[in-house]
């Protein structure tokens, strides 16, 4: 039954929202992280979604999967501040490169579509209680 | 059409081809809204006038009814198969190359959800009718 593929389709599509919310909350919680774990400072992180057949239906049902998580690949922010320790002989200091209004933006985007496909989910499975109420009135 | 089909069944065939493809749609549509985000995707449809046309005369949308040249030759129709999907001209282009309408979707799948809503009531008035006429009372 094509209507059960709806759950599949708007789970995966929550799934990947929910992750493009955790590297934002990621990004965000490092945008002042000048030292990361290899010594360079934190790279903002980005995911790639990538549309993929689900359920039986073939083609027509797609769900959404995160093909990969992608560091930013913009110029680190280069602050002059002379005192920091991690400043380079030209006094600067190499920030890292999370663009904070971009990253609220994509937490608001990725809110509303998760809002979205739950509403999306709820549709499908009232229209399954009305199927299942069928010829018992 | 088989020659000796159940008079009760017969009525409700319209009705059950229609919410076949209303569940269909729903699930493209839920495809559509998962990948709102989803980088190239482009937002599909399909007519459902053409569909119902083409499910009622037993083919495939796009497909050809097999030719019988021998009263011994089975007609073929290609069977109920799924409508043919198509992409909906877009109204606004992103920078990403996706081509769904927030809006545009979640006005369809409201529709969409009212005219499944309208035929599991049909669907159960006719069984209602025939519950009335089988009462011995």
């Amino acid at each position: 039954m094509s209507l059960f593929n709806v759950f599949q389709v708007s789970s995966s599509a929550m799934t990947a929202q929910s992750m493009r919310l955790n590297a934002v909350a990621s990004n965000l919680a490092n945008a002042d992280s000048i030292v990361s774990a290899d010594g360079q400072p934190y790279r903002a992180k980005q995911v790639v979604f990538e549309a993929t057949p689900m359920g039986d239906a073939g083609d027509a049902s797609r769900g959404v999967r995160v093909r990969q998580v992608v560091d930013d690949a913009s110029p680190p922010r280069m602050v002059y501040d002379p005192k920091n320790p991690a400043a380079d002989e030209k006094g600067y200091v190499a920030f890292p490169n999370v663009n904070v209004v971009e990253e609220m933006t994509n937490m608001i985007s990725a809110s509303r579509s998760y809002q979205t496909n739950v509403e999306v989910m709820n549709t499908a499975k009232t229209l399954m209680m009305h199927t299942l109420q069928i010829g018992q009135g | 059409m088989e020659p000796q089909m159940n008079p009760l069944t017969r009525d409700l065939e319209p009705l059950t081809k229609a919410i076949d493809l209303r569940a269909y749609r729903q699930q493209v549509l839920a495809s559509n809204i998962a990948n709102a985000d989803t980088p190239n995707y482009k937002a599909r449809d399909f007519d459902f006038k053409t569909a119902m046309h083409n499910a009622m005369a037993g083919q495939q949308s796009g497909g050809l009814p097999l030719v019988t040249t021998s009263g011994g030759h089975i007609a073929g129709g290609g069977g109920a198969g799924q409508p043919g999907l198509q992409y909906r001209a877009d109204t606004q282009s992103a920078v990403d190359g996706n081509t769904v309408d927030m809006d545009t979707e979640r006005a369809q799948i409201a529709d969409n959800a009212i005219q499944y809503e309208i035929l599991t009531r049909l669907i159960s008035d006719r069984f209602s009718g025939m519950r009335a006429a089988l009462a011995n009372n």
